[in-house]
């Protein structure tokens, strides 16, 4: 069975700076919490989570004009995953961190999905704390 | 030295599985006999009829709206309120030896600091426990159990019954003789099951304290929570042939029918496999394929269980006993909410305010140096007034952000202090169906009334009066002769109704 989860956090920088971070794939393990690593090669990502499971991944798009990222887990335990982070200029020097999962198995989508919300309260922390070095 | 805290809790278990409610499948002299030295309340309500909700409550003493935890698979935070931590700064040793769930479980990215103090080798401190030691219904995961049995005993890990299917929906195959689902015959030996390995950790930890320390221990049974699957050198103990149907199930499918459609919608579309509204049934099994054998299977393998946890729990008085502790321990027994169990032709749990998932086998022996007379109180009392009895029993105030009351002792001191009512709150969102529920119970009704959601338009709802109807098969709630006392009891409901958290905390797993 299909499920989906959207979770959303408005960034007090702008939409690049988010961008730099949030759209760069080698640097995942560095915002969301409970990935402990990330490799990539091509269009291949491997992530480490925090339970010391390596999850392959597919980068599917990472379009910094649109600044939207897709990736989709290729662990056989997903019939279909898709995972999409846009960053949308609100115009005013602030931006909109948006994380989508769909999923089958449904119950991957809500586990995802409530990672993902940690992830975006950890990139915002992180973006809007001066002293925070993310690079 | 002071009183000392055994708080035990078994997960999903019905009130009449205990031979001191009337219980007459499972054999359970020990808790018998405690309820005999102490106070058995007969009409305790937990605030929510699933885990994490409810077992947030007892850590807290707050109400599902107020610590937040508005359904499984939303985390209780890590600094929210926590009696244990009261008791730990007046000076008690505490711990925790088995099912916590206050965090998630489907955890993949390690997230939640419960699951992960067995994989680091640690054991705690939490939640004010200074000893956290987990376990939960098999040998999956990353709890102390699993890491357990894992590392001493490999080959029995594969034993359990598979309590997620491939599609991680809670697993709706049959087994034992009958298909029931989740009945499974387990081949694991009695002494390596959760059930004996709590009472071992309790008693471990137990053996670790000195004798003039104060302690709180909570022992947190996972069974007799679905999977039925106990050890199958012990199922022999209870001829599921011999098993009578349970009062609550209606063996004529018409007449079973016309009960389900009398109460809101839910009830029937999930009865029959049109509507699946909360993860922690089986998605794939449809209530009307109940048969009564497997129901009485079912009852058999539950009662097992309500067995062996027995016996366990008298294992851990002894040892109790000698360490010389019995006259100053206080005993606290209960669960974190019921099971159906043919209710109506229904299992496992869901939205449905009734008593086999909201009568609570509920019991209070008080240390017997303190000279509290055995009783039983009728009046209503929940889970609520767990942690201000535990600080009560510590000689300390409750503290403020606990909302409910010390336990009354009899009828008389419940009457004192205003022990009218409790109430049970549900609220489910999950993938587009969701569902909202209300509960009060006070002077011998139970009122439900049910806010706008997926089968619901918010008109809807459920008075049952309890002593005409104790199993609850009429629903009074559009009874014209019932309409002044269904208006004053929704009236008082909103009344003590505290108000949901805001903002609503988010759900990060399915359970």
């Amino acid at each position: 069975m299909y499920g989906s989860t959207r979770h959303e956090v408005r960034i007090n920088r702008p939409a690049a700076d988010v961008w730099a971070l949030a759209g760069d794939p080698a640097k995942l393990h560095h915002w969301f919490p409970g990935i402990v690593d990330c490799t990539v090669d091509g269009t291949s990502r491997v992530i480490v989570t925090g339970s010391g499971i390596p999850m392959p991944e597919e980068i599917l798009l990472c379009d910094s004009t649109q600044r939207r990222f897709q990736y989709r887990l290729t662990i056989p335990i997903f019939k279909h995953h898709r995972g999409t982070i846009d960053i949308i200029d609100l115009g005013d020097d602030t931006c909109l961190a948006v994380y989508s999962t769909e999923a089958d198995p449904r119950a991957m989508a809500l586990v995802i999905g409530g990672g993902s919300l940690g992830a975006l309260k950890e990139l915002k922390r992180q973006l809007e704390t001066p002293t925070e070095e993310h690079n | 030295m002071g009183r000392k805290i055994l708080f035990i809790t078994t997960d999903q278990q019905r009130y009449d599985t205990l031979g001191c409610n009337g219980g007459t499948i499972a054999r359970t002299p020990v808790i018998d006999t405690v309820a005999s030295q102490g106070i058995r309340y007969e009409r305790a309500h937990p605030q929510s009829v699933v885990c994490m909700p409810s077992r947030s409550t007892m850590l807290t003493g707050q109400h599902v709206s107020t610590h937040g935890v508005w359904m499984n698979g939303v985390p209780l935070p890590d600094d929210a309120p926590s009696v244990a931590e009261v008791l730990q700064q007046a000076g008690y040793r505490t711990a925790i030896v088995g099912k916590p769930h206050f965090e998630p479980f489907l955890d993949p990215f390690g997230r939640f600091a419960e699951n992960g103090f067995a994989s680091r080798g640690t054991f705690g401190p939490h939640r004010g426990f200074e000893h956290f030691e987990s376990a939960t219904h098999g040998a999956a995961g990353p709890l102390h159990y699993a890491r357990w049995l894992t590392s001493t005993h490999p080959e029995a890990v594969g034993m359990f019954y598979p309590v997620l299917d491939s599609s991680l929906e809670v697993n709706a195959m049959g087994g034992g003789d009958t298909g029931a689902p989740q009945a499974w015959a387990n081949q694991i030996p009695k002494e390596w099951y959760h059930t004996d390995w709590v009472a071992d950790r309790t008693i471990s930890w137990l053996d670790s304290l000195s004798v003039d320390d104060d302690w709180f221990c909570w022992m947190s049974f996972p069974d007799p929570h679905h999977p039925w699957d106990p050890p199958a050198s012990e199922v022999g103990r209870i001829d599921w042939h011999d098993v009578p149907l349970p009062a609550g199930y209606i063996a004529d499918a018409a007449e079973r029918e016309a009960v389900l459609d009398a109460k809101p919608a839910h009830y029937r579309a999930w009865y029959d496999g049109r509507l699946v509204s909360n993860y922690e049934a089986p998605a794939a099994w449809v209530p009307a394929t109940l048969t009564a054998d497997q129901l009485r299977e079912v009852t058999a393998l539950n009662a097992v269980e309500c067995e062996l946890i027995d016996e366990a729990i008298g294992r851990v008085l002894a040892a109790i006993s000698v360490r010389g502790w019995t006259d100053d321990v206080d005993i606290v027994f209960t669960t974190d909410h019921g099971e159906l169990g043919g209710d109506f032709g229904l299992l496992f749990k869901g939205p449905y305010h009734v008593d086999g998932l909201m009568r609570l086998p509920f019991i209070w022996r008080p240390a017997p140096s303190a000279g509290v007379a055995p009783a039983v109180v009728t009046k209503p009392v929940g889970h609520l007034d767990l942690a201000p009895t535990f600080c009560a029993i510590a000689g300390l105030a409750a503290a403020p952000w606990m909302e409910g009351k010390a336990l009354p002792v009899d009828d008389a001191d419940a009457d004192a202090r205003h022990f009218e009512r409790v109430l049970t709150e549900w609220d489910s969102e999950l993938f587009g169906v969701g569902v909202h529920a209300r509960t009060i119970t006070r002077d011998g009704y139970v009122c439900t009334t049910y806010l706008p959601g997926t089968a619901h338009d918010g008109t809807e709802g459920e008075l049952y009066d309890m002593a005409d109807d104790p199993l609850q098969r009429v629903n009074r709630w559009a009874d014209p002769a019932f309409a002044a006392l269904r208006s004053d009891l929704v009236a008082d409901l909103w009344d003590h109704q505290p108000p949901m958290k805001s903002p609503l905390p988010t759900v990060e797993a399915p359970v």
